[in-house]
C-alpha cells in the first residue's frame, strides 16, 4: 500500500463537445486520472476526432483530421477520452479509415492500441477505485451506443458508481436503446430523433431519479435538451463529474441555481 | 411495386403522427426481440454458430459459380428444371411460360420477398392469371393493395379493425357477410376461403430460404403451413430464389436453421420447415408432377467483389429491423421498397439506385444494434457509411451539407483558427443563454431547437482554461 | 450467350478468376461429399431416455399434445379417445404405410379408416414419423408412396405415431438416417420438419392457432425399445 508505482502518462483527448460545451467534464477526468496516479498531458493541437466528417461520408477530410490526431498523440503511453464515441472513432475506425494506406495503417493501429474510453480505462487498465465521495441521491445511467457496443463499457461505470456513498442506482427501462443523437442525424432527421429521445425521456422520467449520467456528452446534450423542453426536473451530469465528486455546479442546461 | 424511397422523410413524418403505426411497430420490440433474447440465452453455442454461418456463407460466395452449377445438376438429376434469369423481367417471363404450359388460371403463393422485388403478382394479373397469396399477412396486404412493411410479418402495420373491415368487404363474394372482430374468427375465415384456393390452383409458387447444393433441394420455412399446401397440392411447383441462397450440404442447412427462426421470431424452429427435392416420384400419390427452380441474379452478382459483398450473407430473418429504433419510429413503408429497416438501408441503394434511396443509409444513428443481432454478422452500419461516402463523392449529398462539412473540416484542420472559432462560439452561446443556462431557439439550428433545448456552454473553452492554468503554473 | 453464362460470367469476373481449376473444384466437391457436421449443440448429447423426455417437453410447450404408450397395441384406444375427446366423427385418413398395419385396428371396429393422400374433407389424419428431433421438439416426415405428405397438412387434426426408436438427438442424426434410407445425396420428394400445430401472429401479433395447417397435433409415442 505504500508502493509508489511509476506514474503513467496519459494524453487527454478532450473531445470537441467537452471543450466547447462543458469543460468541467475534462477537469473531472483529469481529477480522476491524477487520483489514479497518472500524469496528464493535453496535446494542444487537438481539435476533433473527425467523426462528423466520417459519418457524413467525407473520407478525405476525415483522413486529414485523423492524420493530425495521430501526429498530435504520438509517443504517449495512453490516450484517454471521456467519450465512448470519440474513443471508438480512434480505436476502431481509424484503422478502417486507413485500410488501403499501409504506412498510415500502421500508425493508426498503433494509436488505436493506446486509446481508451475514460471509465473503462480507470476500471480495466488501472483497477482504480475513486477516492471516497458521498452523494445522497438517486441516479440512472444511460448506456450510449458507442460506449456499449464499440468500447464494451457497461458494468464498469456501475461498479465505480456503486462506490459513491449514498448513491442509489435506478436502472431505466430500455436503457440500451439509442437516444437519437447520432451526430448530424439529430439535425437532419430531427423528427425521428425527437421520437427516439422522447422514448428515452419517458423511461428516464419513470425512474424518478435525481440525476441522469452517461459517458458521452453528445447523448447527454440531446437528452438534457429534451428533458428540459419537457420540463422534467432531473439533473444531467457526465459520469466523470459524479465519480470525481464534482456535482455541486449546474448540470447540463441549468442556469445558476 | 412503385419505389417511393425518395419520399422517406414524408413517409416518416406521416408515420410519426399515426398512433396506430406507432403502436404496431413498437410490437417488434416487445414481441420478436424479447423472444429472440430468451432463445439466445438458452443456447450457449449461439455465437459460435454465428461464426460458423459466416464462414459457410463466405465460402459459398467465393465459390458461387461452382455451387450454382452443382445445384443445377442435382435438380436435373431429380427431374426438376432450372431457369437462370438475369433480371426481374426474365424471371417474370420464365414464370409466365411455366404457368401457360400448365394452362394456369389461378396460382397460389407462399410468402416470398423475391417475388415482391419482381412485382410478380401485378404482372400475372395483367396476363390474366390470378395470383393468390396464402400467408395470412401477405393475403391481408394483397386484399388491401399494399406491400409488406416487415419481411416476416408483412401486415405488421395493419390493425385488427382494419383487417375486420377488409375481410368484411372482400369476403362478401364468398357469401361471408358477418363482420368478424375476434382474431381467431378472422383467421378461421381466411383459412376457409383459402382452402378452396389451394385445391383449385394450377401452379404453386414459393420462395426458398435455402437452396441445398448437395441434394438439389429448396427449403421453405413457415409457421402457417401455407407454403406446404401451396407447393404440394397443385400439379406444378415453382421455387423462386436469388442466387446467393445456396448452402452446400444438409449439415450446413441445419446450422443455418438453428440461427434463422431464433433470430427472426424467437422460436427455436418455425412450425414447418420443408425440404423439397424434384417433382413427385414414380410411386408418390401426391405432390407436384413438375418442379421448377428460378435462379434470379437481379443485382446480386454485382455485389461480389465490392465493399458490400457481406450483404449476400443475409438470411432475410428480420432481426435487424426488429431491433432498429429508427424502423420502430417510422415503420416499414417509409423505406419505400421491399426491404425496410437496416437491411433496406444497406441493400436498397444497390437495387433501386443511390439517388432514389439516398435517405435510407443516412437515417441512422449507427447505434449498432442491427449488427449486434445479425445472425451472419453483416456490418450494416459500415455498409451504410459506404453509401454515405459514395453519396458524398458523387455529389448525391446536397450541396449545403457537403459545404457545411467542408467548412467545419477546414477549421478542424487548423488548430489556431479552430481555437478562435470555438472561443467565440462558446462565448456567444453562453451570452445568448443568459441566466437560464439553455437556449430554446437559435437561427440555423432549427433541426436541434425544434425538438429540444440546447444546453449552453459553460463559458471559456477547456483548451483556453487549460492554457491559462499552465501559464499560471509555469 | 445464355442467361446462365452471363450470370456465371459476372460471378467469376467479380471474383477475379475464371472457372475453378480441377484442384479447387475437387476441394469444393469433397466438402460437399464429406458433409461434415458443424457445431452441434451440447443439449443433444444426452441419454436416449432423456432425449425422449426432452422431445415430449418441447412438443407440449409448442402446443402439441403427447401421450406415451408401452406398445402399438394401445394406439387404437388412444385414437378412439382422441376423437371422442374432441367430438370428432369416428373417421380417419391413414398413411398407406406398412408400419401402420402392425397396429391392431381391429380393436376399434367402430373406427372408419381410409388409406391414401389427404383430401379437403378429411378432418383427421394419422401418420407415422420418419424420425423426431429432441433438440427442438421437431417431427421429421419423409414423403413416399406410403407416406403422402398432404396428410401432414390438409386435415385439421394430425395424429402421429412415433416410436421411441425413431427419436434422435439432433438434426444431424436425422441427416444420417435419411442418407441411410435413401442414399447419398438422395432425398424423398418432401422432408417436413414439424414443430407443433399451425399458427400465425399476423393479426396485431396475437398468437392464433390453426392458420392453414393442422389446428391440432397429437403425438402418440410408442415405447418400442427393449428396456435394459
Amino acid at each position: 500500500m505504500s508502493e509508489t508505482p511509476e506514474p503513467k502518462t496519459v494524453a487527454l483527448f478532450v473531445t470537441c463537445l467537452v471543450d466547447i460545451n462543458r469543460p468541467s467534464v475534462a477537469f473531472a477526468a483529469i481529477k480522476l486520472l491524477e487520483q489514479a496516479g497518472c500524469t496528464i498531458v493535453v496535446p494542444d493541437t487537438q481539435t476533433c476526432c473527425g467523426q462528423p466528417a466520417y459519418n457524413s461520408g467525407d473520407k478525405k477530410s476525415t483522413k486529414a483530421i485523423a492524420s493530425a490526431v495521430i501526429e498530435a498523440f504520438k509517443g504517449f503511453e495512453y490516450v484517454v477520452a471521456p467519450s465512448g464515441s470519440c474513443a471508438g472513432m480512434i480505436s476502431k475506425h481509424y484503422p478502417e479509415l486507413f485500410a488501403d494506406d499501409p504506412t498510415m495503417l500502421v500508425a493508426a493501429e498503433e494509436l488505436a492500441s493506446r486509446t481508451h474510453e475514460l471509465v473503462s480505462f480507470l476500471s480495466d487498465v488501472l483497477n482504480f477505485q475513486p477516492a471516497a465521495t458521498a452523494l445522497d441521491a438517486s441516479l440512472t445511467y444511460h448506456d450510449s451506443c458507442s460506449s456499449l457496443r464499440e468500447m464494451k463499457v457497461k458494468d464498469q461505470p456501475r461498479a465505480l458508481l456503486a462506490s459513491v456513498d449514498g448513491l442509489e442506482i435506478r436502472e431505466a427501462e430500455d436503457r440500451e436503446a439509442c437516444c437519437g443523437f447520432g451526430g448530424t442525424f439529430c439535425i437532419k432527421y430531427s423528427e425521428i430523433s425527437g421520437s427516439m429521445v422522447d422514448k428515452k425521456v419517458d423511461n428516464i422520467a419513470a425512474t424518478k431519479a435525481d440525476i441522469l449520467a452517461a459517458g458521452d456528452l453528445g447523448c447527454l446534450m440531446n437528452i438534457a435538451g429534451r428533458l428540459q423542453r419537457r420540463n422534467e426536473d432531473i439533473k444531467v451530469l457526465h459520469v466523470a463529474e459524479v465519480l470525481a465528486g464534482m456535482t455541486d455546479g449546474p448540470g447540463l442546461g441549468e442556469g445558476k441555481r | 411495386m412503385q419505389v417511393t424511397s425518395r419520399h422517406f422523410k414524408d413517409g416518416a413524418h406521416e408515420a410519426l403522427q399515426d398512433k396506430d403505426i406507432q403502436t404496431a411497430f413498437s410490437k417488434v420490440k416487445t414481441g420478436f426481440s424479447v423472444a429472440r433474447a430468451a432463445r439466445v440465452e438458452e443456447l450457449p453455442e449461439f455465437d459460435d454458430l454465428r461464426d460458423t454461418a459466416v464462414d459457410i456463407k463466405n465460402h459459398v460466395i467465393e465459390n458461387l459459380d461452382y455451387y450454382l452449377e452443382y445445384f443445377e445438376d442435382q435438380v436435373l438429376l431429380q427431374g426438376g428444371k432450372v431457369h437462370w434469369c438475369n433480371t426481374y423481367a426474365e424471371a417474370r417471363d420464365a414464370v409466365l411460360e411455366i404457368c401457360r404450359e400448365a394452362d394456369a388460371k389461378t396460382v397460389t403463393k407462399g410468402k416470398s420477398m423475391i417475388t415482391e422485388e419482381m412485382a410478380l403478382n401485378d404482372f400475372l394479373s395483367e396476363q390474366g392469371i390470378e395470383p393468390i397469396e396464402t400467408d395470412l399477412g401477405e393475403y391481408i396486404i394483397q386484399l388491401a393493395h399494399e406491400y409488406p412493411s416487415h419481411i416476416i410479418a408483412p401486415a405488421l402495420h395493419k390493425t385488427k379493425d382494419q383487417v375486420t373491415e377488409l375481410f368484411h368487404v372482400k369476403h362478401q363474394k364468398y357469401g361471408l357477410t358477418e363482420r368478424q372482430t375476434d382474431p381467431q374468427a378472422l383467421v378461421n375465415e381466411a383459412r376457409n376461403v383459402l382452402r378452396e384456393k389451394y385445391v383449385a390452383a394450377d401452379v404453386g409458387i414459393t420462395g426458398a430460404n435455402f437452396l441445398i447444393a448437395e441434394t438439389g433441394s429448396t427449403v421453405i420455412v413457415t409457421n402457417e403451413g401455407n407454403g406446404d399446401l401451396t407447393q404440394s397440392l397443385p400439379d406444378t411447383h415453382i421455387a423462386v430464389a436469388s442466387i446467393e441462397k445456396i448452402v452446400p450440404t444438409l449439415e450446413d442447412a441445419s446450422t443455418m436453421m438453428r440461427l434463422l427462426a431464433r433470430s427472426a421470431t424467437g422460436q427455436e424452429m418455425s412450425v414447418y420447415t420443408t425440404f423439397s427435392t424434384g417433382p413427385r416420384r414414380k410411386d408418390d400419390i401426391d405432390g407436384p408432377a413438375k418442379f421448377h427452380v428460378i435462379l434470379l441474379d437481379s443485382g446480386r452478382s454485382e455485389l461480389i467483389g465490392t465493399d458490400k459483398q457481406d450483404l449476400l450473407r443475409c438470411l432475410k430473418c428480420g432481426a435487424c429491423m426488429n431491433h432498429c429504433p429508427v424502423y420502430q419510429a417510422v415503420g416499414g413503408h417509409s423505406y419505400g421498397w421491399v426491404y425496410p429497416g437496416p437491411i433496406g438501408a444497406a441493400l436498397n441503394p444497390q437495387m433501386v439506385g443511390l439517388e432514389e434511396a439516398r435517405h435510407l443509409p443516412n437515417a441512422s444513428t449507427f447505434c449498432g444494434r442491427c449488427e449486434e443481432v445479425c445472425p451472419v454478422r453483416i456490418p450494416l452500419p459500415k455498409i451504410m457509411r459506404h453509401w454515405r461516402e459514395k453519396s458524398f463523392e458523387t455529389q448525391v449529398t446536397p450541396k449545403p451539407e457537403r459545404w457545411g462539412i467542408g467548412l467545419w473540416a477546414f477549421f478542424a484542420k487548423r488548430p489556431a483558427l479552430y481555437r478562435m472559432i470555438t472561443r467565440c462560439g462558446a462565448m456567444a452561446l453562453r451570452i445568448a443563454a443568459g441566466k437560464k443556462g439553455r437556449i430554446n431557439s437559435l437561427p440555423m439550428m432549427g433541426g436541434w431547437t425544434s425538438v429540444r433545448d440546447l444546453p449552453a456552454p459553460q463559458g471559456k473553452t477547456f483548451m483556453d482554461q487549460w492554457k491559462q492554468q499552465k501559464r499560471g503554473n509555469s | 450467350m445464355s442467361a446462365r453464362d452471363k450470370i456465371l460470367g459476372r460471378i467469376r469476373h467479380n471474383l477475379g478468376r475464371g472457372p475453378l481449376d480441377e484442384e479447387a473444384a475437387t476441394l469444393v466437391r469433397d466438402r460437399i461429399a464429406g458433409h461434415k457436421r458443424n457445431l452441434v449443440p451440447a443439449r443433444t448429447s444426452i441419454s436416449h431416455g432423456r432425449q425422449v423426455n426432452l422431445l415430449q417437453d418441447k412438443l407440449e410447450a409448442l402446443a402439441a399434445t403427447v401421450v406415451r404408450v408401452p406398445s402399438l397395441k394401445e394406439v387404437p384406444g388412444e385414437v378412439r379417445d382422441y376423437l371422442s375427446n374432441h367430438n370428432l366423427p369416428s373417421q380417419i385418413k391413414m398413411s398407406p404405410s406398412p408400419s401402420m398395419d402392425d397396429i391392431p385396428w381391429g380393436d376399434v371396429p367402430m373406427l372408419e379408416i381410409a388409406r391414401g393422400a389427404a383430401v379437403i374433407t378429411d378432418e383427421v389424419s394419422i401418420t407415422p414419423a420418419f424420425a423426431a428431433i429432441a433438440e427442438t421438439g421437431t417431427l421429421c416426415m419423409a414423403s413416399g408412396l406410403d407416406t403422402p405428405s398432404t396428410l401432414n397438412f390438409l386435415p385439421e387434426n394430425h395424429i402421429v405415431v412415433l416410436k421411441t426408436s425413431d427419436i434422435q438427438g439432433s438434426f444431424e442424426d436425422v441427416w444420417d438416417r435419411l442418407r441411410q434410407k435413401f442414399g447419398e445425396a438422395e432425398m424423398p420428394r418432401t422432408v417436413n420438419f414439424i414443430s407443433g400445430p399451425s399458427r400465425t401472429a399476423d393479426i396485431e401479433q396475437q398468437l392464433i392457432m390453426g392458420a392453414h395447417g393442422p389446428r391440432r397435433l397429437h403425438i402418440v409415442i410408442v415405447e418400442d425399445e427393449q428396456k435394459a
